[in-house]
C-alpha cells in the first residue's frame, strides 16, 4: 500500500473525528443521566423553600423551548450550507444559530434571577441545588456551544470554512443537536412533570 | 515540523529525536506508553510504601507507629493511589504502547489527545500528592493535609462539617483531574480501535489484549460520568453549601454510595480487563498452542463489562436497600461469576496438552489465575446480603479485593512487563531474577493476604488504626505484616533486575515466539512502527502461514512521522491551574481570579492545538 | 479505500434534504405544542405523565434520527450511541426504584 493511501486508511471508511464525537456524546449522555436521576430522586423531597409548582414560569420556558429547537434547524441549515460552498447563507445560518443560542442563554439567566429573587438560590434547599445545578450544567454547555458556532462563523468570515471544513461545522451540529436533545428531557422532565408537594413532615 | 525520511538511495529511517524537550512533546504512542509506564510504576512504589506503614502500623497490638489521623490518611491515599494513579495508568502504559502495534497501525487516532491524557494523568497525580506536604498552606496544625475518608469517601464524612479542612477537596479535585485523563484517552482508544485496524484485521481476528481493552475503554466513558457528578455535588456542598448530601435539607447520603459505586463496581472491571487480556496473550505463547476458545473468551469479556453494570449496589448490602433490591443485586453478582469462570476454564484449557514453557510472563499469567480464583471465591461470598452482612467492612473483604487486584491485576501487570519488556526497550528483563521476583512476590502476597480471610472472620473491622491484644488478632497480623515486606523485598528484586536489564542481549523481533503482529518488527519498533500497513490474513498472523503480508525491515519510501506538540502539556496546565483555584476556595477573589487564569490557559491550549498544523 | 467513503457520503447526500428538515422543525413545533397544552389541560391529567414522555421521546427521536443525521449514517454511530444512552435510562429508572420514587 503507497504511503499517502496508508497515512489515512480507515477500517470503516469514516472520519475518526466523528466517531470519536459520538463516543464522546455516549458519556455526556451518563452525564446528565446522573443528574436528571438525582433530580427526580430529590424532587418533592425539599424539606422547606420554593418548589416547582410555586416558581416555574412554563410560558416563558416554553419559548426558549422552541428557541432552542429552531436553532436546531438553523444548525442543519448552516451544515447543509457549507457543505454545498454557499458562504453567505452558511453565515448567515451560522450566526442565527449562535443567536438563538446566546437568546436561550439570556431567557436562562432571567429565569434564575427571578428565583433568586423570588427566595429559590442554590442551597435554599434541596430543590434550588438540584435544579440549578442540572440545568446550569446545561447552560454551561449551551454556552461553550455558542463559543463553539461563534469560532465557526469567524473561521467562515475569514474564508477558512470551505466544504472541506465541512466535517468540523457537522460535529459543531452534532454538538448543539445533543444539547438541544438534553433540553427536551430536561423540559419535560423538571418542568412539564411536577410531582406534587408532599404534605408537611411526611418523607 | 514535519520530520519526514530524506529519500536516498535506500530511504534512511527516521531517527527518533532525543533530548527532554522531544519527551514533553511527544506524541507518539510508544514513548507516552512508556510515560505511563515509568511515572505508574513510581506511584506504585508510593502506594506500595503506604502499604508498609500500614502494615508495620497494624504488626501488632496497640502501636503507636503512626497516629489515628494520619493512619487515615494512609490507607485512603493507598486506596485511591493504587487504583488511580498505579494500575489504570499501568494497563494504560499497555494500551498505549501495544494496541496499535497489535491491529497494525502507526499510532493512536489522536496523537496529540493522547499526550493530554499522560499530562493530565501526571499533574493531578502530584496534584493529589501535593496534600501530604501541604499543610502549612492551609494553616493546618500539621505538614500532611492528604485525603483521609476512605478512597470511596463516603457522605457525609467528607460534609465540611465532619472534614473541614483541605484534605477532601484534594481527593475530589484530584479524582475529577484523573477523570479527565481517563476520558480522554478512553475516547482516543476506542476511536483507534474501531478505525486503525489494518486491512484483514478484522473484528474476531483482534487480539484478546486489544478486545478487552476496547470493553474498558466503554466502561470508562460510562462510569466516569457518574462519579463526575457525584463528585460535583460533594464538591458544591463543600465549597457553595448545596444540599446534595444534606440530611437536614432532606438529602440523602445514599445517593453519594449510589453514585459512588455506579461508578466504583464498573472500576474495579476497568481494573481487572487489561489484566485478564494481557493473561490470554502470554498463556497461548508460552504454551504454544492457540487461546482455547477465543470468541467465547471475547464474548465474556463483554458479557462481564456490560452485566458488571449492574452489580454496583453490592456495595451496599449492610445499607437497608430492602430485600427486592438486595435480591436483586444478589442475583445479577452471582451471574457474573459465569463468563468469569468461562475465562478461567478457557485459559486452562489453552494450556492442556500445550508444550508448556514456565518463563517469567507465564508464572505470572498462571499466578493470576491461581489467585483470581481465589479472589473470585471470596467475591462470590460477598454476593449473599446475608453473608456479606457478617462480611462486610471487616478484612475478610480486604483480602478478596486485595486478591484479585494484587494476586489478579497486579500480577497481570507484571506478566505484561516481562512479556513486553523485549519489544519496549530492545532487550529483555533477566529470567532467572525475574522468577525470583515471582515467587517473593507470591509468597508475599499470600503470606499478607490470606490471613486475613480469618481476622476478617473473627470480627477485625476495616480501617482501623490499632486494635486489642486480646480479640486473637495478633499472630495474623503478624504474618500479614511479614508478608507484606516480602512483597517490598520481590520489588527490589523486580527494580534490581530492571537496571540490570541493559546487560542482556539484544532481544530481536520475536523473543517468544508470539503469534500477533507487535512481534513482526523490530525491538524497540521503529518511530513508524510498520514500514508498510500489513494486511493480515488470521487471527494468528506470525503463527498462521501467509497469516500476514510481508513487512520489509527498511520503509520502500519516505514515512511521514507527526511533529510533536506542546499543546497537550498546555492545556493540561489549563486544568491544573484551575483545580488548584478551586482548592483556595476559602478566599474568594484569588481563588476565583486562579480558576479563570486556568480557564484561560485550558482556551488557549485548545484553540492553539485545534489550528497548530498537524498531520497524522 | 476511499471507495466506502464515497459511498457513505453519496448515500448522506441523497436522504437529507431542507424539506425533511423544515418538516420536521414543523413537528417539532407542533409536539411542544401539544406537550404544552397537555401540561395545561385538566382532562389530561390522569395521563399527563405517559402523554408528556411519549411526546418529548418523539422530539428526541426525530433530533436524533433526522438533525443528528444517525437515520441515514452508518450503524457504527447508533450503537455507539446507544449503548450508553440505554444505560443512562437504566441508571434514572434504577436510581428511582432504590429511593422509591417509581
Amino acid at each position: 500500500m503507497s504511503h499517502a493511501a496508508a497515512a489515512h486508511y480507515t477500517s470503516t471508511g469514516l472520519d475518526s473525528r466523528k466517531i470519536a464525537f459520538w463516543a464522546f456524546i455516549g458519556s455526556e449522555c451518563l452525564l446528565f443521566g446522573s443528574l436528571i436521576a438525582t433530580y427526580l430522586v430529590y424532587e418533592g423531597k425539599s424539606v422547606s423553600g420554593p418548589t416547582t409548582h410555586q416558581i416555574l414560569n412554563i410560558p416563558l420556558t416554553s419559548v426558549s423551548t422552541f428557541d432552542l429547537l429552531m436553532s436546531s434547524l438553523m444548525m442543519v441549515l448552516a451544515l447543509a450550507a457549507v457543505q454545498r460552498g454557499d458562504r453567505v447563507w452558511a453565515r448567515v445560518w451560522l450566526a442565527a444559530t449562535a443567536t438563538l443560542g446566546a437568546v436561550f442563554l439570556s431567557f436562562q439567566a432571567f429565569e434564575f434571577t427571578h428565583f433568586v429573587r423570588e427566595g429559590l438560590g442554590f442551597t435554599t434547599n434541596l430543590f434550588g441545588s438540584s435544579f440549578f445545578t442540572l440545568t446550569g450544567f446545561h447552560g454551561g454547555h449551551v454556552f461553550v456551544g455558542v463559543v463553539w458556532l461563534t469560532t465557526l462563523l469567524v473561521r467562515s468570515l475569514q474564508g477558512k470554512l470551505g466544504p472541506d471544513k465541512a466535517l468540523n461545522v457537522e460535529i459543531a451540529g452534532l454538538y448543539w443537536h445533543f444539547v438541544d436533545v438534553v433540553w427536551i428531557v430536561i423540559f419535560t422532565v423538571v418542568y412539564l412533570i411536577q410531582t406534587t408537594p408532599l404534605p408537611q413532615g411526611v418523607r | 515540523m514535519a520530520t519526514t525520511a530524506i529519500p536516498q538511495s535506500s530511504p534512511a529511517v527516521p531517527a527518533a529525536p532525543t533530548g527532554v524537550w522531544s519527551w514533553i512533546t511527544t506524541t507518539d504512542h510508544k514513548r507516552i506508553g512508556v510515560l505511563y509506564g515509568v511515572t505508574a510504576f513510581l506511584f506504585f512504589l508510593l502506594g506500595g510504601l503506604e502499604a508498609l506503614v500500614i502494615r508495620i502500623q497494624l504488626g501488632g497490638p496497640e502501636q503507636h507507629v503512626v497516629s489515628a489521623e494520619f493512619y487515615n490518611q494512609l490507607f485512603t491515599m493507598h486506596g485511591t493511589t493504587m487504583v488511580f494513579l498505579a494500575i489504570m495508568p499501568l494497563s494504560a502504559a499497555f494500551f498505549n504502547f501495544v494496541i496499535p502495534l497489535q491491529i497494525g497501525a502507526r499510532d493512536v487516532a489522536f496523537p496529540r489527545l493522547n499526550a493530554f491524557s499522560y499530562w493530565v494523568f501526571l499533574l493531578g497525580g502530584l496534584f493529589m500528592n501535593a496534600s501530604f506536604v501541604a499543610g502549612p498552606l492551609f494553616g493546618a496544625g500539621h505538614l500532611s493535609v492528604a485525603p483521609n475518608a476512605g478512597w470511596f469517601g463516603y457522605a457525609n464524612l467528607t460534609s465540611t462539617q465532619f472534614s473541614p479542612g483541605p484534605n477532601i477537596d484534594f481527593w475530589v479535585l484530584g479524582i475529577q483531574i484523573l477523570g479527565v485523563a481517563s476520558l480522554a484517552a478512553a475516547f482516543n482508544f476506542i476511536t483507534t480501535i474501531i478505525n486503525l485496524r489494518a486491512p484483514g484485521m478484522t473484528w474476531m481476528r483482534m487480539p484478546v489484549f486489544t478486545w478487552m481493552s476496547f470493553v474498558t475503554q466503554f466502561l470508562i466513558i460510562t462510569a466516569f460520568p457518574v462519579i463526575t457528578i457525584g463528585l460535583v455535588f460533594l464538591l458544591f456542598d463543600r465549597v457553595f453549601g448545596t444540599n446534595f448530601y444534606n440530611v437536614r435539607a432532606g438529602g440523602d447520603v445514599l445517593l453519594w454510595q449510589h453514585l459512588f459505586w455506579l461508578f466504583g463496581h464498573p472500576e474495579v472491571y476497568i481494573l481487572i480487563l487489561p489484566a485478564m487480556g494481557i493473561v490470554s496473550e502470554v498463556l497461548p505463547t508460552f504454551s504454544r498452542k492457540p487461546l482455547f476458545g477465543y470468541a467465547v473468551v471475547v464474548y465474556s469479556g463483554v458479557l462481564i463489562g456490560v452485566v458488571g453494570w449492574g452489580v454496583w449496589a453490592h456495595h451496599m448490602f449492610a445499607t437497608g436497600l430492602g430485600p427486592v433490591a438486595d435480591s436483586v443485586f444478589s442475583a445479577s453478582t452471582m451471574l457474573i461469576a459465569v463468563p468469569t469462570g468461562v475465562k478461567i476454564f478457557n485459559w486452562i484449557a489453552t494450556m492442556w496438552g500445550g508444550r508448556l514453557e514456565f518463563r517469567t510472563p507465564m508464572l505470572f499469567a498462571v499466578g493470576f489465575i491461581s489467585m483470581f480464583i481465589i479472589g473470585g471465591l471470596s467475591g462470590v461470598m460477598h454476593a449473599s446480603p446475608p453473608a456479606d452482612l457478617q462480611q462486610t467492612d471487616t478484612y475478610f473483604v480486604v483480602a478478596h479485593f486485595h486478591y484479585v487486584l494484587f494476586g489478579g491485576a497486579v500480577q497481570g501487570i507484571f506478566a505484561g512487563i516481562y512479556y513486553w519488556w523485549p519489544k519496549i526497550f530492545g532487550r529483555a528483563l533477566n529470567d532467572r531474577l525475574g522468577k525470583l521476583h515471582f515467587w517473593l512476590m507470591f509468597a508475599g502476597l499470600n503470606l499478607t493476604f490470606f490471613p486475613m480471610h480469618f481476622s476478617g472472620l473473627l470480627g477485625m473491622p476495616r480501617r482501623i488504626y490499632t486494635y486489642a491484644p486480646d480479640l486473637g488478632l495478633n499472630t495474623l497480623n503478624l504474618i500479614s505484616t511479614v508478608g507484606a515486606l516480602l512483597t517490598g523485598v520481590a520489588m527490589l528484586v523486580f527494580l534490581y533486575n530492571v537496571l540490570a536489564s541493559r546487560k542482556q542481549p539484544p532481544a530481536g523481533k520475536n523473543p517468544w515466539g508470539a503469534a500477533t503482529l507487535e512481534w513482526a518488527i523490530a525491538s524497540p519498533p521503529p518511530a513508524y512502527n510498520f514500514s508498510v500497513l500489513p494486511t493480515v490474513k488470521s487471527r494468528l498472523p506470525l503463527w498462521t502461514e501467509d497469516g500476514v503480508s510481508e513487512i520489509p525491515d527498511v520503509p520502500p519510501g519516505p514515512i511521514h512521522v507527526p511533529p510533536g506538540s506542546a499543546r497537550p502539556l498546555i492545556a493540561a496546565v489549563g486544568i491544573l491551574t484551575m483545580g488548584i483555584g478551586a482548592l483556595m476556595h476559602h478566599h474568594f477573589l484569588p481563588s476565583l481570579l486562579t480558576v479563570l487564569g486556568g480557564a484561560a490557559i485550558l482556551v488557549y491550549g485548545i484553540y492553539s492545538w485545534a489550528f497548530e498544523p498537524f498531520e497524522v | 479505500m476511499s471507495e466506502p467513503h464515497e459511498a457513505a457520503v453519496q448515500a448522506h447526500r441523497a436522504h437529507a434534504t431542507t424539506g425533511t428538515y423544515l418538516t420536521v422543525a414543523a413537528v417539532l413545533t407542533v409536539l411542544t405544542v401539544f406537550e404544552v397544552g397537555a401540561f395545561y389541560i385538566p382532562q389530561f391529567k390522569p395521563i399527563l405523565i405517559p402523554s408528556l414522555l411519549t411526546l418529548s421521546a418523539a422530539k428526541f427521536s426525530l433530533v436524533v434520527m433526522f438533525y443528528m443525521h444517525l437515520k441515514f449514517d452508518h450503524k457504527l454511530f447508533r450503537v455507539v450511541f446507544l449503548l450508553p444512552l440505554l444505560f443512562a435510562a437504566g441508571v434514572i429508572i434504577s436510581l428511582m426504584f432504590l429511593f422509591r420514587v417509581l
